[in-house]
């Protein structure tokens, strides 16, 4: 005796929460029986294998026949076939559109094209996240890439409306869709201690100030790429360290002002001037896109492991950043104080995010 | 030319592309009605186009009105080849036709296809303005309305129920059509569905007329079938109940509110009119129902037409040796008499009914209280027959343009097949009358009719309750006289319907007869089985439970006549089985009474299969059931023996759970029997043996004596075993579960909102080796068990729950493949209430009364009482309009009640802490309603429910019977999941398709919705399978209580009931 046919449908279409996510996990039926059976639900419920088989069964033909909608949740909403009360839906598109830590830091500011695609293998393989359930997320990925790209308007709102996501998840799909779009470097040995939420700040802080929307909301892909004519710009602060008499002033300024503020007081004196070449290097180097992509391993390198190596703590660092930036607006011969301030702003605020283990 | 259609294409969303190269679709639509088409300009290269189109005008007749559906086609344009078809949208505009219903069918249609299914969504609305010669002598009947339900709908209040009306149209499958052969799967499809919609427009019509004969204005309880006998043609069928109804909306309105059931039925033709000068306070609202009152000489050469088979009503001579039969004969003679003298004499009586029709047959399974007098006991016929193929060359082709359903007139027509059919349906319901009669009743309720073909042989097969209804009906009785009749016979109410009707010294069976556990008057049977609802006045003790008998017997393959005997021969010990079966699994439930009966006999190539549900209940007026007792053949075998005792341990241990679990705790037992409530079983056996025969000595028990014996088991073969066997593997719910085939479940009454109802079918392959009877029950078996056990698991969120109504439907669509689906509904309820058993009876049986309100025909004395004083909508679960229009009325009965009050308002504190309790739990299912991204959802909900009404919620309106029949066919059965992923997607759309044409109609919930048909067949070599689905309801418009109190409770808002249009309810 074999079950031919075995179907549930219910007027209000049933969702059982564990199992999604078993299934949005990547796991075939029998894996989410098997999981389903070792978390003791049998014993709670007495049912019997056969029966959660026939329910697994269910709920993953139930999600198969709505993933067609989940790929563009706005549907979800209109459509008529499958009654779902309307937290029912949030929840089931804010889960389809989760995505794992482990995986979009291997994906961050990839290129979302069919190439990745072929990789997921290796990063399922890497990090213990099934290929279904990567292929899913980089689709995501993809996907709202694709329908945001070229849209006018804020980037998170854009996604908020096309995929309905809850607040949060909009701005991480906006760090996702804007380091996928400038390429950013991510994936280096020396980034590794840096979570996407790091990256995430620092894509928020960028994309309100560093992009074309920033200064005009009316410009297509405004919240997704930078500002060509700033990051021109940029090469105009080198001359805060070309400058040796400019230089020294700034320095003695920061000097001054922070003397006895700072734990690591003798240390900053000694390597300001590197710091210092560093921080506007990376700004004059930003017009070339290959510098762009590097602007983290950059950071990391001429800025962080610098004062990490001296073991500057977290304040030591703020009070420095603030004095650095403040500072310049006191050197009567640099002319681009604004210009300094959208960058130094910016950069301020994402070398405090990436400055810890 | 009485009537104008008007249609206006709005727009469309989520098409298909159907241009691969610009992922885009142009398209436009046809909108057709009868020979008329119209089309929309083409909206070029969108997915959501906007056509906008001018309103389009159809005069037609209100006979096409009635018989047509509005077609609407959606195409893509294409310049070079054939425009390529969408999908379609078939609009059934009866609803628009009668005015108390729908004014408007206006909103979004999924468009259907049956190769793709569902693809996109069309906005659409459409009007009818009728004109007003709507009275002249004509073929149509507009106006007259259809309600699935089996029950006096709840806004209406019944003026007559003039009785059975039937009919049946008959047409040639367009699929076994010559034609068929050379056109697509999709033209077959869509000429079959067409036709089904045009046969079911003009069977509801012919219905109509007919209701409209009898001075009906409505038909309730509007079965309709379809036999789809393959070559040989198509039969749509419809039963229903003619009544009259007059809407209960104003707040004047009079109600009739005679809820006595009259306890003894020997009194009332002797006591005719008690109160003889209550006229003078009768109805202060002039009768409406004087419109439809009678022209004498119609329903006299009715009445003398079908006199000479409306015997029942007198008994035969043999009968009336008794003396209870010789005061039968009179009584019932005069009963008749006074249905006539009624009939003619008083046209403006609030409670008649007529029996003028051949069949005293009635389709409603619940009843005004009072109504049902007396219940004999469950009636059924059956009968096999072979299909001849219709010859007819006028019927090929006629699925083109042309306006087939004139074609389907056969009286134009020189066909007999109609008559055929008819006279076989006639043949049956004529046994179910003598069957009735036989019984002393003279009427059947609860009347149903089912067939089951396999190739070309046919099992028609009819089942009812036999009943004595209440002449009193009759009679100008006010409400009044009822009241004090009331008070007069208040606690034998609820066991009055298990009086036997019969005459005891001439049983129409062996039957075991004692007095009344009630009223210790009148002679009851020891078991009752009927297939009526539970009656709202009976008094039940404990809870009840879903009992199955499940039946396979193998049968060889035959031809023909050869295999219509088999099948005849086969019927009888199937029937009998069933039987047994039944009445062992009630008494290892301790209960001893089925509601709801339904057996159900599907013919297969191979095998017959016998599938019975019904509701047990212990009826306290009932005896209390024996136990089983299993005697063994050979007992010099000490193993045997020991192991027989080890059976019979095992039986009692069982029975003794049930009892605890369906807390069926009578109190007699403890009164009556000595010590423990489980003696001995020889004791106990014998002891109900004595109680039984209504004698205080103990007789000798002959256990081997038989049949009569229905719980004495034998297991002297490995058969019988396996039947004891089979008896003990039913496993009751998991705790917290309860289930009932009923509209409600006995002795749970505190219902929350909550409600899921669903649809699951199952396909089990027989491996073909072993196929012996044993085998095939116990496949058969397990399929319904783990079938029941996979819905408790998959509804384990709901819990407390019940599920209600649970209909199981069996067919045998090949060889080795069984077929089960089953519908049913789940509602939760408040534990904390289902918990206090300690109640005392008449608290008890209050507490029913006011919670089942919902299902009340007409409205309990005890409710209005207390809710009347202080709110003008009453917190507890009840209708608020009712109360009101009873305002006036009872305020001066308070004197007659304030006896009572002190009970009645506890009871109704109690049903206030329910619903408080129940809105923060019910809100808990659907958390966050307002998550903030998704909020937006311009989908209202629709509710579905098998039942007439919705829990914690007041039906406002009937918008219209929906009535919807849907082929799906795929030769890509893999790549759609295979035929799980087919059939879950079609069900899935089904639901889709009744939900939006609800929404259309301005409704938020269909009632009484049923599945009546799933034909799956599939051919997976050929990656092939196709499906039907025919279901029926009511649509209607509900309104939560809770929001109606919420209200009520803020002084200054003036009208809830405006303020709570339908779509927006959402739960």
């Amino acid at each position: 005796m074999t079950n031919e046919l075995d179907i549930f449908v219910g007027n209000t279409t049933l969702i059982d929460e564990d199992v999604y996510r078993l299934w949005l996990d990547g796991y075939s039926v029998n894996d989410a029986v098997a999981l389903r059976v070792r978390s003791g639900i049998l014993e709670q419920t007495g049912a019997t294998a056969a029966v959660l088989q026939s329910d697994t069964m269910d709920h993953y033909r139930t999600f198969h026949m709505l993933e067609r909608l989940l790929h563009a949740p706005p549907k979800l909403l209109h459509q008529l076939i499958f009654q779902i009360p309307p937290s029912r839906q949030a929840l089931l598109i804010e889960r389809y559109y989760a995505f794992d830590e482990a995986f979009v830091r291997e994906v961050l500011g990839k290129k979302l094209s069919k190439g990745t695609k072929k990789d997921l293998d290796d990063i399922s393989t890497k990090t213990g996240i099934t290929l279904k359930s990567c292929r899913r997320q980089f689709d995501n990925f993809k996907r709202v890439f694709k329908v945001v790209e070229e849209m006018r308007g804020s980037l998170v709102d854009n996604i908020q409306q096309h995929f309905l996501l809850s607040d949060r998840l909009a701005r991480d799909y906006a760090a996702i869709v804007f380091f996928a779009n400038n390429r950013f470097e991510t994936g280096k040995k020396k980034l590794q201690y840096l979570s996407f939420g790091d990256f995430a700040f620092c894509a928020e802080l960028m994309i309100q100030n560093w992009t074309l929307g920033a200064v005009d909301s009316q410009v297509d892909d405004m919240d997704v790429d930078l500002d060509k004519e700033f990051l021109q710009d940029l090469k105009e602060l080198k001359v805060l360290v070309a400058d040796k008499d400019l230089l020294d002033l700034h320095k003695s300024l920061v000097c001054t002002a922070l003397r006895g503020k700072l734990g690591v007081f003798s240390e900053m004196e000694a390597n300001f001037k590197n710091l210092s070449r560093g921080l506007v290097n990376v700004a004059a180097k930003l017009t070339h896109n290959k510098d762009v992509r590097d602007l983290f391993v950059d950071l990391v390198e001429k800025f962080v492991e610098p004062c990490r190596s001296d073991h500057w703590a977290l304040n030591d660092v703020r009070l420095f950043l603030n004095q650095y930036s403040a500072s310049v607006h006191s050197l009567d011969g640099f002319r681009h104080q604004a210009l300094w301030d959208r960058y130094m702003g910016t950069l301020r605020g994402c070398l405090l995010r990436l400055y810890h283990d | 030319m009485p009537g104008k259609l008007k249609v206006k294409i709005v727009a469309g969303r989520h098409l298909p592309v159907m241009d691969r190269a610009s992922d885009l679709t142009d398209a436009f639509v046809e909108v057709k009605f009868g020979n008329t088409t119209f089309k929309t300009d083409v909206y070029l290269k969108s997915l959501n186009p906007q056509w906008n189109s001018e309103w389009f005008k159809f005069e037609v007749d209100d006979e096409d009105l009635q018989d047509e559906p509005l077609q609407i086609t959606v195409l893509d344009h294409d310049t070079y080849s054939a425009n390529d078809a969408i999908g379609k949208v078939y609009i059934d505009i009866d609803p628009l036709l009668y005015s108390e219903a729908a004014t408007v069918i206006s909103g979004w249609f999924p468009i259907y296809d049956t190769i793709h299914g569902i693809r996109g969504e069309i906005n659409v609305v459409v009007k009818v303005d009728l004109f007003n010669d709507l009275n002249r002598f004509r073929q149509s009947s507009c106006g007259v309305k259809f309600f699935c339900t089996t029950s006096i709908p709840k806004c209406y209040r019944a003026v007559i129920i003039h009785g059975f009306v039937e009919e049946l149209v008959v047409n040639e499958d367009p699929e076994y059509q010559w034609i068929d052969r050379i056109r697509t799967p999709r033209a077959s499809n869509e000429a079959r569905q067409r036709l089904i919609s045009l046969m079911s427009g003009e069977l509801q019509r012919k219905i109509g007329l007919k209701v409209l004969e009898m001075r009906g204005n409505a038909v309730v309880g509007y079965l309709q079938c379809f036999d789809l006998e393959g070559e040989s043609g198509l039969v749509v069928r419809a039963i229903g109940t003619a009544c009259t109804l007059d809407k209960l909306s104003s707040p004047a309105a009079f109600l009739p509110a005679c809820n006595s059931p009259s306890k003894d039925m020997k009194e009332i033709p002797f006591n005719e009119d008690p109160n003889p000068n209550t006229h003078s306070s009768g109805p202060s609202t002039p009768l409406k129902n004087q419109t439809y009152s009678f022209s004498p000489s119609k329903s006299y050469s009715r009445q003398s037409s079908s006199s000479d088979t409306d015997l029942s009503l007198t008994p035969k001579t043999g009968m009336g040796s008794g003396s209870a039969g010789k005061e039968g004969g009179p009584f019932k003679a005069l009963l008749r008499q006074q249905t006539q003298s009624a009939l003619e004499q008083r046209g403006g009586s609030p409670h008649r009914f007529c029996r003028r029709r051949e069949f005293p047959f009635f389709t409603l399974t619940a009843f005004p209280p009072g109504f049902l007098v007396h219940v004999g006991g469950v009636v059924s016929a059956r009968s096999v027959k072979l299909l001849d193929r219709i010859h007819n060359p006028a019927f090929v082709g006629i699925m083109g343009n042309t306006r087939s359903y004139k074609l389907l007139d056969w009286n134009s027509f020189n066909a007999d097949e109609p008559e055929t059919r008819d006279a076989w349906w006639a043949e049956i319901r004529q046994e179910i009358k003598s069957h009735a009669k036989a019984l002393g009743c003279h009427a059947v309720v609860g009347y149903s009719e089912s067939t089951s073909i396999c190739e070309e042989v046919c099992i028609l097969s009819a089942s009812g309750t036999a009943a004595v209804l209440n002449p009193r009906f009759l009679q100008d009785g006010t409400v009044e006289s009822c009241l004090e009749q009331r008070l007069e016979e208040n606690l034998p109410a609820g066991c009055g319907f298990c009086h036997i009707p019969y005459d005891e010294l001439n049983m129409p069976f062996p039957a075991h007869l004692t007095y009344c556990y009630n009223c210790r008057k009148q002679k009851v049977p020891d078991v009752l089985f009927t297939t009526i609802d539970l009656p709202i006045d009976a008094t039940v003790i404990g809870k009840g439970c879903l009992i199955q008998a499940r039946l396979c017997r193998l049968k060889k393959k035959a031809q023909a006549e050869a295999n219509a005997t088999a099948i005849s021969n086969l019927l009888p010990f199937m029937e009998y089985e069933v039987h047994t079966q039944l009445m062992n699994k009630l008494k290892l439930k301790g209960m001893n009474a089925l509601f709801g009966l339904r057996i159900q006999i599907t013919v297969g190539e191979n095998m017959l299969m016998g599938l019975a549900s019904a509701t047990g209940v212990y009826l306290a007026a009932l005896p209390t059931p024996g136990g089983i007792q299993i005697a063994g053949k050979t007992p010099n075998d000490g193993s045997y023996e020991q192991h027989v005792s080890h059976m019979q341990k095992k039986i009692n241990d069982t029975i003794a759970k049930n009892k605890e679990l369906y807390e069926i705790n009578p109190p007699e037992i403890s009164e009556e029997i000595i010590g423990s409530p489980i003696p001995e079983p020889r004791q106990r056996s014998r002891l109900l043996r004595s109680q039984s025969e209504s004698s205080d000595e103990v007789t000798e028990l002959d256990l081997s004596h038989g049949k009569k014996d229905a719980f004495v088991l034998e297991i002297d073969d490995t058969d019988a075993m396996e039947d004891v066997h089979s008896l003990l593997t039913d496993v009751p719910p998991p705790s917290g579960f309860y289930s009932c085939n009923t509209e409600i479940m006995p002795g749970i009454n505190n219902w929350t909102s909550e409600i899921q109802m669903f649809t699951s079918v199952r396909v089990i392959r027989l491996s073909s080796l072993n196929l012996t009877n044993q085998a095939l029950n116990k496949n058969f078996n397990d399929l319904c068990e783990n079938l029941l056990k996979s819905l408790y698991f998959k509804l384990r969120s709901m819990i407390p729950c019940c599920l209600c109504h649970v209909n199981f439907t069996v067919s045998l669509p090949e060889d080795e493949l069984i077929q089960v689906t089953v519908t049913a509904v789940a509602i939760t309820f408040d534990k904390n209430q289902a918990l206090q058993t300690t109640k005392t009876q008449v608290e008890k049986s209050l507490q029913r009364a006011s919670t089942d309100n919902e299902e009340l025909l007409q409205f309990p004395l005890e409710l209005c009482s207390d809710s009347l004083p202080s709110h003008p909508f009453p917190p507890a679960k009840a209708t608020s309009v009712d109360y009101s229009s009873f305002a006036d009325r009872c305020s001066s009965w308070i004197e007659l009640i304030k006896l009572k009050a002190q009970t009645i308002r506890r009871g109704s504190i109690k049903t206030t802490v329910t619903v408080e309790k129940a809105s923060p739990m019910s809100e808990g299912n659907f958390r966050n309603r307002s998550a903030p991204p998704c909020a937006n959802s311009t989908v209202g909900v629709v509710k579905m429910t098998p039942l007439s009404f919705i829990p914690g919620a007041k039906i406002t309106k009937y918008l219209g019977i929906i009535n919807m029949f849907f082929i799906r066919e795929t030769t890509s059965l893999r790549e759609e999941g295979g035929v799980s992923g087919f059939l879950h997607a079609f069900v899935a759309e089904v639901f889709a398709m009744v939900r939006a044409h609800v929404a259309a109609l301005g409704g938020n919930a269909v009632v009484s919705y049923i599945m009546k048909q799933c034909v799956f067949m599939e051919n997976p070599n050929k990656n092939q399978a196709q499906c039907l689905i025919n279901v029926s309801g009511d649509a209607v418009i509900f309104v939560r209580e809770s929001e109606l109190e919420v209200v009520s409770s803020q002084p200054p808002t003036a009208n809830c009931q405006s303020s709570c249009p339908g779509g927006d309810v959402t739960t």
